[in-house]
């Protein structure tokens, strides 16, 4: 994977850009020493690693807009962090950066039921945005498998998703406002409690704009009351083409389950593993989640198990209890550490039309033969949303590269028939030079069009998104102007 | 002009055009500032492109008809489920409305306090730059974060930035069963209350406003579950009054104003719901106001004012949020900012990106001007 040269000018300046940072933030908010910069080398795609010239710790959002306006001034590039679980090298550094990490800003600042909404700093962790308001009934509905530790800043960046996103939507459908921070410092607010925008919607292209407009440190949250009930129904067949006709049978039934998980056999077998949710072991598992009163559930549950027994299920079974639900969520949550324990592994993150489940499949399925790397299968199979895993061994030369060609191949072929290259995590480096496949050039112009408005210098998060030669001649462009 | 039946067409149209060009789809919801120009009439480029009912996702051209793509939804038992709004009753236009403009103007109903606006709906576009450029966005499938999100940006950008070529949207099932609970004559303030109350349940309220003095709940799904919803909803309304079940309330009456029909003047504000009550409360006399939403869009009907539309957008500015004239004559439209002037930084940006879309200013100048 390749990175822009770090500017020898700018780390000459460390010194200098050290203490003007050290003028605005306290002692401890700016990290220089190499031994301390090293914690912030690398995110969740950690086969991609560089400590940054320095990381910054802000507390406010006037902090950050020092950071930046003294960034700015300084021609130091800004790579924006939250809590630095990015499958896609997001918050990957490079060495002439300044990581600007929003972990201190994790506060409530308002909760508000009578209007649904919380207003949180970007730091807090997804989770706590829950916990923050679940004693009282409510919910903030994006859920993505990393909610534990991954930072609404992160969720905003990547416009994260989750497995219940198919029926409360993904972050973008859950923001409401943000308080942004430009690279020049400028502070402004986009959105608000109230709903959709009054004139373009620029809030709907910060989020998932990857740290490249702008910093986001405070968010205002749609937050919903929590459902009476939920209960997911496990349901095993023998292929992944009988599993997928299912799901679009259940679809058009009418029926709009919060989440259809699939998990193919490998990942059956090490999430059981790891979780003990006895799954039943099959080559296709579909979680099928309904909410509701017990009654209401009843009903959903009789009418999509009565439509899953026409596909010959090998194994029908609903959980039986809360404990045994928060089992079967666990292992699907912890899928990704699961796989972790047994292999190195690269996540794809591909979505396709939910029709070309079965033929994506088996092609991946030649291909990992081809490669001669195993792939295990775990997606959102309501949304096409889909996570091969590749396996491979970080310590066997040549490994990780055979494993990012094969990667492009299952990405290029989601765009082929009809998908994306990802659907939830983000561009980030790893998807970044994969671009051209989805986007003709005056696509990715028109997206560059964008980032040059909100950051004419090319300083926030610059290597990402777009394919290097793509961005050069503007990433050149500043550096010159310095 | 010759009319436009392909994307090709509307990028000549659009590069060979000797200045400033009228966005045109059905031609039903023509807001804004009028600045004049040559109409670009994007009508012809119709037709279903793709519909997968299993993977709930339609693309159509821009100037399919609503009601087109609405038919081959019901086919399916499916739907449109931000319930675009009509507007040919309150702006007293006539013809068809086309999906391109339900996107351009992100005209969503009452349903949106649930599940979303046209926006949230919104996959992926095509559409035709200033420069005369085919660009597109987004794609057909349900999750995407692959680049920037042009999508969105396009959606309420009414046509300013680009001329809508292709739409791709998520679409939902229809539902079995709808019921409307009706608190009658309540006062703006305790219907907000109201509303806040059933929209803060696990009942999943798919639509909330206060149209004729009376608060409308709408509940829909499977009928066994609509029923039992309503009666769960019911005793948390009891403080606010008796509660009448209606079989079919018409909510085509809340998503298209009918009250504010024959209008000589229509403003429409988007603030938080609890604010609703401040907005109805500062007008003036024989002013007359709808909720929708919860009571976070406030819809207000009066004579044609310029000191009432300064004040609409004063008190949203300050309460944060948006006041815009729908409907007013071309006198008043020509004197005010017709949508809710921005903060600086936000002015700035928006103009930039405009200049950046549409190098020449030809789409439809002048008509988001604030």
């Amino acid at each position: 994977m390749q990175m822009p040269t770090p500017d020898p000018q700018i780390l000459s300046r460390k010194a200098r850009v050290v203490a003007r940072l050290r003028d605005v933030l306290p002692r401890d908010a700016v990290i220089d020493d190499p031994a301390e910069t090293r914690a912030y080398e690398c995110d969740a795609l950690t086969a991609y690693r560089c400590p940054p010239m320095v990381a910054v710790l802000p507390a406010t959002t006037q902090e950050v807009s020092d950071v930046l306006r003294i960034c700015h001034a300084e021609g130091v590039p800004v790579v924006p962090r939250g809590s630095g679980t990015s499958l896609a090298g997001g918050a990957l550094p490079t060495a002439d950066c300044v990581i600007l990490g929003v972990a201190r800003m994790n506060a409530v600042l308002e909760t508000d039921y009578d209007n649904r909404f919380v207003r949180v700093q970007t730091g807090r962790t997804n989770l706590s945005v829950t916990g923050a308001v679940e004693a009282d009934g409510f919910f903030y509905a994006p859920d993505p498998s990393s909610q534990l530790a991954c930072a609404i800043a992160g969720n905003i960046a990547m416009n994260s998703g989750g497995a219940h996103c198919l029926k409360y939507g993904v972050t973008t459908n859950n923001l409401m406002g943000v308080t942004l921070v430009q690279m020049d410092g400028t502070v402004m607010e986009l959105g608000g409690a109230h709903l959709d925008a009054g004139g373009l919607d620029l809030l709907g292209v910060i989020c998932g704009s990857e740290g490249q407009l702008g910093v986001v440190t405070e968010a205002t949250l749609r937050i919903l009351h929590k459902p009476e009930g939920a209960r997911p129904v496990l349901m095993g067949f023998d292929s992944a083409e009988v599993a997928g006709a299912c799901v679009a049978d259940i679809i058009k039934a009418g029926v709009l389950p919060v989440a259809i998980e699939f998990m193919d056999r490998m990942l059956i077998e090490v999430c059981e593993d790891f979780a003990k949710a006895d799954y039943p072991m099959c080559e296709a598992l579909l979680i099928v989640e309904v909410e509701g009163s017990d009654a209401e559930i009843d009903a959903q549950l009789a009418l999509i198990t009565g439509i899953a027994q026409r596909h010959n299920p090998v194994a029908l079974r609903e959980s039986a209890s809360a404990e045994e639900s928060a089992r079967i969520w666990a292992g699907r949550k912890a899928a990704f550490s699961a796989i972790g324990r047994v292999s190195d592994y690269m996540c794809l993150d591909g979505t396709i039309p939910v029709s070309e489940l079965p033929y994506v499949l088996r092609r991946i399925g030649e291909m990992s033969k081809e490669y001669g790397l195993p792939v295990g299968n775990v997606f959102h199979a309501g949304d096409g949303n889909m996570h091969p895993l590749i396996c491979y061994d970080a310590n066997k030369p040549g490994d990780l590269e055979t494993c990012e060609a094969f990667g492009a191949e299952v990405l290029k072929l989601c765009v082929e028939v009809g998908g994306c290259l990802t659907g939830e995590h983000g561009v980030g480096i790893e998807k970044r030079d994969l671009m051209s496949h989805q986007y003709a050039a005056p696509d990715l112009e028109a997206q560059m069009a964008v980032k040059d408005v909100f950051d004419p210098a090319w300083l926030l998060n610059p290597a990402k998104v777009f394919p290097l030669d793509v961005s050069e001649a503007r990433r050149a462009a500043a550096l010159a102007a310095e | 002009m010759d009319v436009l039946r392909t994307e090709q067409d509307v990028a000549e149209a659009v590069r060979d055009a000797g200045g400033p060009l009228i966005v045109r789809g059905g031609g039903t919801r023509s807001i804004g500032r009028n600045a004049g120009g040559d109409v670009l009439d994007v009508s012809g480029l119709s037709g279903i492109t793709l519909y997968e009912p299993g993977a709930l996702t339609i693309v159509a051209q821009a100037g399919t008809k609503v009601a087109d793509i609405e038919a081959a939804l019901a086919a399916e038992k499916q739907r449109l489920a931000f319930e675009p709004t009509d507007m040919t009753g309150l702006l007293g236009t006539s013809g068809a409305s086309t999906i391109g403009g339900v996107m351009a103007t992100n005209a969503s109903g009452p349903r949106r306090i649930q599940a979303g606006a046209v926006r949230d709906f919104a996959l992926g576009v095509r559409f035709v730059d200033g420069a005369g450029q085919v660009i597109k966005n987004g794609g057909r499938v349900m999750k995407n974060v692959t680049g920037y999100d042009l999508v969105k940006l396009m959606a309420g950008s009414h046509g300013t930035l680009g001329v809508l070529t292709e739409v791709s949207l998520k679409v939902l099932p229809a539902v079995e069963a709808e019921v409307t609970l009706v608190l009658p004559a309540v006062a703006a303030e305790q219907a907000v209350r109201a509303m806040s109350a059933a929209l803060g349940s696990p009942y999943e309220v798919s639509g909330a406003a206060w149209i004729d003095g009376d608060v409308w709940l709408r509940l829909e799904g499977f009928a066994a579950s609509v029923a039992y919803r309503a009666e769960a909803l019911t005793p948390l309304l009891a403080a606010f009054g008796a509660v009448e079940v209606v079989q079919k309330a018409d909510w085509s009456r809340v998503r298209d104003v009918a009250p504010m029909h024959g209008a000589e003047a229509v403003w429409r504000i988007s603030v938080k719901p609890s604010d609703g009550p401040a907005v109805i409360a500062g007008l003036p006399e024989g002013a007359r106001s709808l909720m929708d939403w919860g009571g976070g869009l406030v819809w207000v009907r009066h004579d044609a004012s310029a000191d009432l539309h300064r004040a609409l957008q004063a008190q949203a500015a300050t309460l944060g949020g948006h006041a815009t004239l729908i409907k007013g004559p071309e006198a008043l439209r020509a004197a005010v900012p017709v949508f809710q002037p921005e903060a600086a930084p936000v002015a700035a940006l928006t103009a930039q990106l405009r200049a950046r879309f549409d190098p020449r200013g030809i789409l439809n100048p002048g008509l988001m001007a604030a």
